[in-house]
């Protein structure tokens, strides 16, 4: 499981734990089943306070991305579940909201805001499909 | 770990408004600290704060002039065994006796304490990769810090103060020692007090900080509330102002005409409505570093 952290970023650590274990959820390289490490060993690796992974894991669990199984760790949810599914449409949302708000200060209309999430899009996918398919 | 300040637990260091001058300098002044059992607590400031001269009140090496100093409930002074022999420390110069080699080192430091795990001396050597026939006059400065660092850890104490530990040292030293503090407050109920001035490592591992400035006590708090209670606020006005106005909380302010930024202290919710009271519009409202959290603190 591969996480960057930064002090540079204004975003607390903890959350930069939580959004990148997301992210790396939703670009399918944790899958569902699969146990996250120990919040002692991702905190000696990262080098961050291991209260601070606790946090990050206990916001992934209430997020439903995964789930404590008692004394054997913490694993990714499926996904499939609604309770997940609505959780990232929650989130999306908020990233919307943000790029609306933008785009409005920034006098670009919604249709060439459509327009650029597509062609993001379409560069996203064509480099995701060279990526080497390792685990 | 879901509470790692549980109040109840008496502190393992209360400092209380500790006064101390050398001739016409005064290096702290009525200064109290109370740090919590469990946990990393960091200890930002400046050079010539009082770093290094609170944290030779904790160990005992100086003597109060006026307040009182209790680690694990006691006295330093009156009581050094007991509170010694509990304590792992590292000083920021890491004092060693040149003239002894590694495994002497380990030998005469294990003479000192009861709680000595040689076992573990020896997982910690190895880690560190040092030579126990090198002289210790011989070591690298990194290496020269890991001994240090070896001989402060290895009788498991139950409080691990560092000054400065990572001041000269390379990345992969550092990391070393980061990695022992985090190692050390993952056992449960052990305790890291250290300071530092370089701010990135103290947002990593800290989990509570105080900010010293001048002998004093500027802010202390968990490193969540510290982050969360300061914003970098840019607000807008009608018309241009020549002096930003009042907005509660401000620690310091920039700008001009219609346009002002505002480091302040307070809940982002709170602090809009304020902003809306003085007739402004939010056009900006951001988290800041601890860096910067510092700096506007110091000012």
């Amino acid at each position: 499981m591969q996480i960057h952290i930064t002090t540079h970023d204004k975003v607390p650590i903890y959350l930069q734990v939580v959004n990148q274990i997301k992210y790396l959820v939703a670009a399918g390289r944790l899958v569902a089943g699969e146990e996250l490490p120990p919040i002692r060993v991702l905190a000696e690796k990262l080098v961050v306070n291991p209260n601070t992974i606790a946090r990050a894991y206990r916001e992934l669990e209430l997020a439903g991305i995964v789930e404590k199984r008692r004394t054997a760790g913490t694993f990714v949810t499926d996904q499939g579940s609604p309770l997940a599914r609505r959780e990232r449409l929650k989130i999306l949302t908020e990233r919307i909201d943000q790029l609306l708000a933008e785009a409005l200060q920034m006098d670009v209309n919604l249709d060439d805001v459509i327009k650029l999430i597509h062609q993001r899009s379409t560069v996203l996918n064509s480099s995701r499909l060279k990526e080497p398919s390792d685990v | 770990m879901s509470d790692p300040f549980p109040s109840a637990a008496p502190p393992i260091i209360e400092v209380q408004r500790l006064t101390r001058q050398f001739d016409r300098k005064i290096a702290l002044n009525d200064l109290s600290l109370t740090v919590p059992r469990g946990g990393v607590f960091g200890l930002i400031g400046g050079n010539g704060a009082g770093k290094t001269t609170l944290i030779c009140h904790i160990l005992g090496m100086l003597k109060a002039q006026s307040g009182s100093v209790r680690v694990f409930g006691l006295d330093p002074i009156a009581n050094p065994v007991g509170v010694l022999g509990r304590i792992g420390y590292l000083s920021e110069d890491r004092d060693l006796p040149n003239w002894m080699r590694v495994h002497e080192l380990i030998r005469y430091t294990q003479a000192f304490y009861p709680n000595w795990d040689p076992k573990y001396a020896e997982e910690l050597r190895e880690a560190f990769d040092l030579d126990p026939k090198a002289k210790v006059k011989t070591l690298s400065r990194g290496q020269r810090a890991r001994a240090g660092l070896l001989v402060a850890l290895a009788h498991r104490p139950e409080l691990l103060v560092l000054d400065e530990p990572s001041s000269g040292l390379d990345p992969v030293v550092r990391r070393d020692i980061l990695g022992a503090i985090i190692r050390t407050i993952a056992d449960e109920g052990r305790t890291v007090f250290f300071s530092s001035h370089l701010l990135d490592e103290v947002e990593r591992v800290a989990d509570r900080v105080a900010i010293i400035h001048e002998g004093r006590i500027m802010l202390t708090a968990s490193m969540d509330e510290i982050k969360e209670s300061h914003r970098r606020m840019t607000l807008r006005f009608r018309q241009a102002m020549s002096q930003p106005p009042a907005l509660v909380g401000t620690l310091a302010c920039e700008g001009g005409g219609t346009e002002w930024t505002y480091v302040c202290n307070g809940e982002s919710e709170q602090l809009r409505r304020a902003a809306e009271a003085i007739g402004a519009t939010v056009v900006d409202d951001s988290a800041l570093s601890l860096d910067e959290i510092f700096v506007s603190r110091i000012q």
